[in-house]
């Protein structure tokens, strides 16, 4: 009776705790499992989470000021700028001396153009004086202070120091004031001049735009997807490639194909002087701004919408709305009160996805947005490809990506990412 | 016996910096970068086919000049540079050389002189604005109008872009502040030598934005070369900017009602680059290639493809006629007498300087 009641381990077959042999057999398990995902697993981290992590750190990174001219950063440290006067000379001789080394490895223009960014003229500062420090001999030309001056006033500046001290940090937070239109300074961070800020601005003009393109295509997907899933298996098929069809067609020719359509001596145009609507003076602006940018993303995005609301109207049983009728419900309250709520989270899934790649969308706005229907993402390619301005592109994409990230997560707790469907 | 060894040595350094290194030293394989369309066709024709006859490289042909600054920089921070020539326009030179995307070239030593023994960098002058920068074309941004659109007296004068009671209807601009902001400002009543000056302070730029903002509702912005000769083509457009070798193929080639507008005209040049960071084979090839594709023949053979100058001032006079359409190219050179009467010249420490800054308020100024 007293066998029973015994809490010693239990024991596997040969003789070690069960508990230990069975987490040992799962341990077996689990390393197969991740040796089978492995390949996927480093394919997703190298192309995609690396690259993330690289663009927030760029962000940020600001080595080039300490690592070119270590001494005078050094030098610098004691220096008020508060006085309103120019460093004393053991902070320009720091600088000949660094500057030598520096002009020798030819790195001394790229903190130019790196320190350019936020004060003008330094660019051609730090060129200029590399030619002639060149030149110089650190023990004999001693003192350095005037001979800077001579080769350019602008060495005889406050404000060249001053952005050189603030961005003397390893770190700055300066690329991030700069995405939100506010610059820094010494005394702590504050607005751009009016006519300098645009960041803002773009960043609400891309939310809005993308809400706007989402709800168009709502309007314009729901009825399409219902129809398809109303209709025969037959020609559904049939009706599904039409939807298909510009899907496979090159991005590029799509919007191109806009531009054709949509230009005042486009198509579209045409028809309506020929049909006398509109005055052939009176020619419809309908590209190079918002509308144009509208209507060309909401038909390049229209598939990603109407294939989930489809694939849930397929789900709903048709005898629903039937029941609702037979019990005396209207077809609008049959379709509002049972049958709308059954694809709600059709609507959800292809609002996401289509909200999510129109807010970081870049060529259609590119070519048919004109000045005021560009987004965010034209100004952080510019920066990318053209500026070179690479940190300040980093922040502007870090926080695209920080909004995309807090609007799904209100996203999640206002419908529930649960209701979201994208197949029966 | 020092003084032989010397001597000898110096020998074998002028040979190997002045004629080529021996082809077995070489690469066998070439990636050459460049704009596409009519004008990689016009170096096709004129450089890599009669290099690729004479030495059997095989040459890769490559069209991402208009990224190659950020895309050379980002193949040096991950330490592959697959490219060996780059073509590139001289203020992106510019700045591959600051950055040290770019090697240095002794023009006397490493490319060749012209045909009666003037060294290379006296032929090219003043046109090297940066040591790593190998002119090849002077190329113009100017104006092209629809003759069927402007009534009888067509635009003579820059400032007629910024009329739009004269000449009602849309035109194109490049959308960046670049030649833009120097344009308003002649029309403006700025001498032409006082532009830079005047550009420089905050106020300048305020006043030249004020100009542009005359005609902000009336103009179209581009951003690729392609877009001004398409509207102007379709009739979009009254007249807009662009290159003028892409105006010479829609009015030559496509025969398009189209005439040139070269009234200050602004000057920008194109060359090649080499990238830092190849091995010594890729690089002898790479110096190799550049010191035949920039001689004074090749130079001047390239125009019979393309209304574009050549850089050396020894081949202006062996530009003859279009290969295939057999008319003088002369005129439609942007550096010819007739259309050269009033031109602007790019200034790059400039907008070396002022691009951000000016950036930044143009695009502000957009977006409103």
């Amino acid at each position: 009776m007293t066998d029973t009641t015994d809490t010693g381990p239990v024991l596997a077959a040969d003789g070690t705790p069960l508990k230990k042999s069975l987490s040992r057999a799962l341990r077996m398990q689990k390393l197969r499992a991740l040796m089978l995902i492995a390949p996927l697993l480093i394919f997703v981290l190298v192309t995609f989470i690396m690259p993330i992590a690289d663009m927030l750190f760029r962000s940020v990174e600001n080595q080039i000021v300490q690592e070119t001219l270590p001494e005078t950063v050094t030098a610098l440290a004691s220096w008020d700028p508060a006085t309103g006067e120019t460093p004393g000379e053991p902070v320009y001789a720091a600088l000949a001396r660094d500057l030598k080394v520096a002009v020798a490895a030819k790195t001394h223009t790229r903190l130019g153009s790196r320190l350019n960014y936020e004060k003008t003229g330094i660019s051609s500062l730090f060129r200029k004086t590399g030619r002639k420090v060149k030149k110089w001999d650190l023990t004999k030309d001693a003192p350095f202070k005037e001979k800077f001056i001579k080769i350019d006033k602008d060495w005889g500046d406050v404000g060249v120091w001053k952005t050189l001290k603030v961005y003397s940090p390893k770190f700055t937070n300066g690329y991030f004031l700069n995405a939100i239109d506010m610059q820094k300074g010494l005394d702590g961070a504050k607005a751009r001049p009016e006519n300098q800020q645009i960041y803002i601005k773009l960043f609400k003009r891309t939310l809005f735009m993308s809400l706007v393109i989402t709800g168009t295509c709502i309007l314009l997907g729901y009825p399409v997807a219902w129809i398809l899933a109303n209709l025969p298996m037959r020609t559904a098929n049939l009706l599904m490639i039409l939807v298909l069809l510009p899907f496979w067609t090159s991005l590029l020719v799509r919007t191109s194909a806009w531009k054709v359509m949509l230009q005042q001596q486009g198509v579209i145009n045409d028809v309506l002087v020929w049909l006398g609507l509109v005055s052939d003076s009176g020619r419809l602006v309908m590209i190079n701004n918002q509308t144009g940018t509208i209507i060309a993303m909401t038909h390049i995005l229209l598939p990603f919408m109407i294939l989930p609301l489809y694939s849930v109207m397929q789900t709903i049983p048709p005898s629903y709305v039937r029941a609702a009728k037979s019990l005396g419900a209207t077809n609008w309250t049959a379709f509002w009160r049972v049958y709308f709520p059954q694809s709600v989270p059709g609507i959800g899934a292809g609002s996401i996805l289509v909200f999510i790649l129109s807010i970081g969308y870049y060529i259609t706005p590119e070519i048919v947005g004109g000045t005021t229907g560009t987004f965010i993402s034209n100004r952080i390619a510019y920066h990318i490809s053209s500026s070179l301005n690479w940190g300040l592109a980093a922040a502007l994409g870090s926080i695209l990506l920080a909004v995309v990230l807090i609007l799904y997560w209100a996203y999640d707790h206002i419908v529930g990412i649960d209701n979201v469907k994208l197949g029966g | 016996m020092k003084l032989t060894t010397t001597l000898f040595a110096t020998a074998a350094l002028a040979v190997s910096t002045g004629a080529a290194i021996s082809e077995s030293h070489m690469a066998k394989e070439m990636t050459i970068v460049s704009w596409g369309g009519a004008y990689s066709n016009s170096q096709q024709k004129a450089y890599s086919d009669p290099y690729s006859a004479m030495t059997g490289v095989k040459i890769i042909n490559d069209e991402s000049s208009a990224e190659a600054v950020a895309k050379l920089r980002a193949m040096n921070e991950a330490g592959n540079v697959t490219w060996d020539v780059v073509d590139v326009v001289a203020s992106d030179a510019i700045r591959l050389c600051d950055e040290g995307l770019a090697m240095e070239i002794n023009a006397d030593k490493q490319l060749a002189p012209a045909p009666d023994g003037t060294p290379a960098s006296e032929d090219f002058g003043s046109l090297r604005v940066s040591d790593c920068f190998i002119p090849q074309i002077v190329y113009s941004t100017t104006f092209g109008y629809r003759t069927d659109m402007v009534g009888d007296t067509p635009p003579t004068k820059i400032c007629d872009v910024f009329d739009t009671k004269k000449y009602p209807g849309k035109r194109a601009l490049e959308k960046r502040p670049i030649n833009n902001m120097e344009w308003a400002l002649l029309c403006d009543g700025v001498p032409k030598d006082k532009v830079y000056d005047v550009l420089a302070t905050p106020e300048g730029q305020e006043r030249a934005l004020a100009k542009l903002d005359t005609i902000k509702k009336d103009v179209i912005w581009w951003s690729a070369g392609a877009d001004t000769p398409q509207l102007l083509a379709d009739g979009e457009i009254v007249m807009g900017s662009t290159y003028n070798g892409r105006l010479f193929s829609l009015i030559v080639e496509q025969k398009q009602p189209v005439a040139m507008l070269w009234d200050a005209q602004v000057f920008d040049l194109d060359g090649w680059i080499i990238p830092t960071g190849l091995s010594p084979e890729r690089q002898a090839r790479a110096l190799d290639f550049v010191r035949f594709a920039t001689d004074t023949q090749r130079l001047a053979d390239q125009a019979k493809y393309i209304s574009y100058g050549p850089a050396r001032k020894s081949s202006a006079p062996l530009v003859g006629k279009h290969a295939t359409l057999g008319i003088d190219m002369a005129p439609y050179m942007p550096t010819d007498p007739k259309n050269a009467k009033n031109t602007f010249l790019y200034n790059y420490e400039f907008w070396a300087d002022y691009r951000d800054d000016i950036d930044a308020k143009f695009q502000a100024w957009l977006a409103k």
